[in-house]
């Protein structure tokens, strides 16, 4: 299971991710600045939030009619000479690559930023047959060199320091250490430039996939993902099932929003679109072109209740903006896709019982609703996944004999009374005011943090009755 | 003032009937000073939030028919000086009654009679200006379903701007979440923690006396916290601030 990235609990990686103050820092100092930037770029939009209504109501239709934006797409892509691949799971994707790699001879493989390849655990599997994969993101070579999983869908090394990128780049690429940021830029530079001379496959993601016309559009601030979709002689795109639009005008409304909430950018550096192969009468451009179309759980949320979260554009602007992602940052999620969208789209994919933890680690504040492009409901849907971690067993048996016993002591206005009693004896015993000690067992959590406050001798009801037996 | 007096149903909520039932009668006091006649139906519990967000929807139940019961089925607004509480009836109670034929449409009845407690001051009254006077400098704290699932935020600034002698400061970004989120606060302690600390500093460097906020679980939180670091900051709910503004 590659969309898993760690096999710790989860508390041990939410423990070992505050060990690390300064990534911690820099997650939020990172988070912060894009979250300001989305503002002043949506600012920039004649009317932000009518675009906003638009791009969702466009989700809505696409998802609602995939079956038919997906059909069109594939014949749109055939008749230009493409060759589209289903692949229903991880593993059948993984082997559609290989295969493509094995029958084209290809040996050196350049790649461009692609979540979707991350969730199927490409890199390993094609490294596992041999061949040489090399990431040409910026933010995605360093992580591969550091091996470490990305830790954020836009900005993969978000969680590091530049003093750590000088570290990596001094030890794995055998270059005298700098931390100066346009010096670490020229090294990589250097070194992708021979990688996409020589590579002999290229593969890249898809940030969307126009049904009317066969195209696919890549969003990309470095120019790599433009180099290996044009200098090898083969290029695979990876794209889960969701990634279409209808039409090109549709398109670019999700443009005027993606990089905008994304990194606050109008527009990313490089927006490729690409149709098709190489054709006749061109000089440049792969000879073979693939799309690889993934499911990999997604129909499942297509069928039920959980189906808005395939509206997602994949933007990270609700990374952003979550304080539960800026403080624990990336890698604590243990899910290839972290924050709100990782905390709903993982055990959707991946199943209730490896991330059944995802859907509980939020207030609900709804910060990334408010953020979100497409206006996704995440505090319901993470709801739901609550209410079917439950269903499921997946809750800790305290908290679920708690829940029985606060509904039972609640349920009655005799009980709840006897429980505010209760509440009152444990406030006089423990010397009145407000509680400075440590509750036992799991309520520890609260105390360590918190004083908690006095339950009232007579509550508001009580005195409520009293006074108007007496008025 | 009114011309004529109207009638609200208080939902008290079960953190302020137990734990700070003097901010519920600061409700009460305002409301009556107002001219508006509160009733406060016995035997209320709780709204059935806490089942609900952890997951325990038929627990939730149990306790949204007897909120629902309690209320019955009149059309007088029902009033609750807690965001998140009226958040959950306003919006989730129709989901967790959903193709439920008896209390199906009972929930949506009440959902559309919720309304929080500044929200019915400024848009149901007409008031902002309720002659309260408090000498202190204050940051207002947008608790998140306050905010985001009644979207009440201009209602209680223009309740605090109105009041003489107040300060309002305004913290770094400050729709941040404090950390409360219900069972999140011990289920996910250490990261409702850190939370809570961002939120401590961001209040403290404003140098503010006071944090003043809409619901009252999150400023249980913050003011724990505030007292567990010995702040000189105190938390307080804003009937509180605006009813002893009025003694004075």
């Amino acid at each position: 299971m590659s969309l898993q990235t760690s096999q710790q609990p989860f508390h041990a990686r939410v423990s070992k991710a505050f060990e690390n103050a300064e990534r911690v820092a820099a997650v939020r100092r990172a988070t912060v600045r894009f979250y300001d930037q989305r503002l002043t770029a949506l600012r920039s939009l004649p009317d932000a939030e009518a675009t906003r209504d638009l791009a969702r109501a466009i989700r809505a239709h696409t998802i609602a009619n995939l079956d038919k934006y997906l059909t069109q797409f594939e014949a749109a892509v055939q008749a230009l000479g493409g060759q589209v691949h289903w692949a229903r799971d991880a593993a059948e994707a993984r082997q559609i690559v290989l295969d493509i790699a094995q029958k084209t001879g290809a040996k050196r493989i350049a790649k461009s930023k692609s979540m979707i390849s991350e969730e199927i655990g490409l890199n390993k599997a094609l490294e596992g047959a041999g061949l040489e994969v090399i990431e040409t993101d910026l933010g995605e070579f360093i992580a591969q060199l550091a091996g470490e999983h990305p830790s954020h869908i836009i900005v993969p090394v978000l969680h590091l320091t530049r003093q750590e990128v000088g570290k990596v780049f001094a030890s794995k690429l055998g270059v005298p250490y700098t931390d100066v940021i346009s010096e670490l830029n020229s090294i990589a530079r250097e070194k992708l430039r021979e990688v996409y001379l020589s590579a002999d496959m290229g593969i890249s993601g898809c940030n969307f996939a126009v049904a009317e016309t066969g195209t696919i559009c890549l969003a990309t601030n470095e120019g790599n993902g433009r180099m290996i979709t044009s200098l090898p002689r083969v290029h695979v795109a990876l794209m889960g099932l969701e990634r279409i639009v209808p039409t090109l005008s549709d398109l670019s409304v999700m443009l005027q929003l993606l990089a905008r909430s994304a990194t606050g950018q109008k527009l990313t550096v490089y927006t490729s679109l690409i149709t098709g192969p190489r054709r006749a009468n061109e000089p440049h451009g792969p000879e073979e072109l693939h799309i690889v179309i993934v499911d990999n759980g997604r129909t499942r949320a297509l069928a039920g209740e959980m189906a808005e979260i395939l509206y997602c554009i994949r933007c990270g602007a609700c990374l952003n903006v979550c304080p539960v992602y800026r403080n624990i940052g990336g890698h604590a999620y243990g899910s290839v896709y972290p924050g709100p969208v990782g905390s709903v789209i993982s055990p959707i994919l991946g199943g209730i019982p490896a991330f059944a933890e995802l859907p509980h680690a939020s207030t609900l504040c709804g910060a990334c609703q408010d953020v979100c492009p497409v206006r996704i409901d995440f505090p319901t849907l993470l709801l739901r996944l609550r209410r079917e971690t439950v269903r499921q067993g997946r809750s800790p048996v305290w908290v679920t004999l708690g829940m029985k016993a606060y509904a039972f002591m609640a349920g009655s206005p005799g009980r709840f009374q006897l429980a505010e009693r209760l509440g009152a004896l444990f406030t006089r015993l423990t010397g009145g005011g407000w509680f400075k000690g440590q509750l036992p067992g799991p309520l520890s959590a609260w105390t360590r943090y918190r004083f908690f406050p006095p339950f009232n001798r007579k509550t508001f009801q009580a005195r409520w009755k009293e006074r108007q037996s007496n008025g | 003032m009114p011309d004529t007096p109207r009638t609200v149903s208080l939902f008290i909520t079960c953190l302020l009937d137990t734990l700070f039932p003097d901010v519920a009668q600061a409700a009460v006091d305002i409301l009556n000073k107002q001219g508006v006649h509160v009733r406060v139906p016995s035997g209320q519990t709780c709204c059935g939030q806490p089942g609900f967000n952890a997951g325990y929807w038929d627990e939730a139940r149990v306790l949204a028919r007897h909120t629902i019961d309690l209320f019955g089925d009149s059309d007088e607004p029902v009033l609750m000086a807690s965001g998140s509480c009226a958040s959950m009836i306003a919006h989730y109670y129709p989901v967790l009654f959903q193709g439920d034929p008896e209390y199906g449409p009972r929930a949506q009845a009440l959902a559309g009679r919720v309304v929080e407690f500044t929200q019915y001051l400024v848009d149901h009254l007409g008031v902002t200006d309720l002659g309260a006077h408090y000498e202190a400098s204050v940051v207002y704290h947008p608790s998140c379903h306050t905010l985001r699932g009644m979207h009440v935020d201009r209602q209680p600034r223009a309740l605090l701007s109105a009041v003489r002698g107040l300060r309002v400061l305004e913290q770094r970004q400050p729709a941040t979440c404090c950390g409360f989120g219900g069972m999140f606060a011990v289920k996910m302690g250490d990261i409702s923690g850190a939370m809570l600390a961002d939120r401590l500093d961001a209040f403290e460097e404003t140098g503010a006396d006071m944090v003043v906020g809409c619901d009252i679980s999150c400023l249980m939180h913050i003011e724990g916290g505030l007292r567990k670091r010995h702040s000189r900051m105190k938390a307080m709910h804003i009937a509180q601030l605006l009813a002893e503004g009025l003694k004075a």
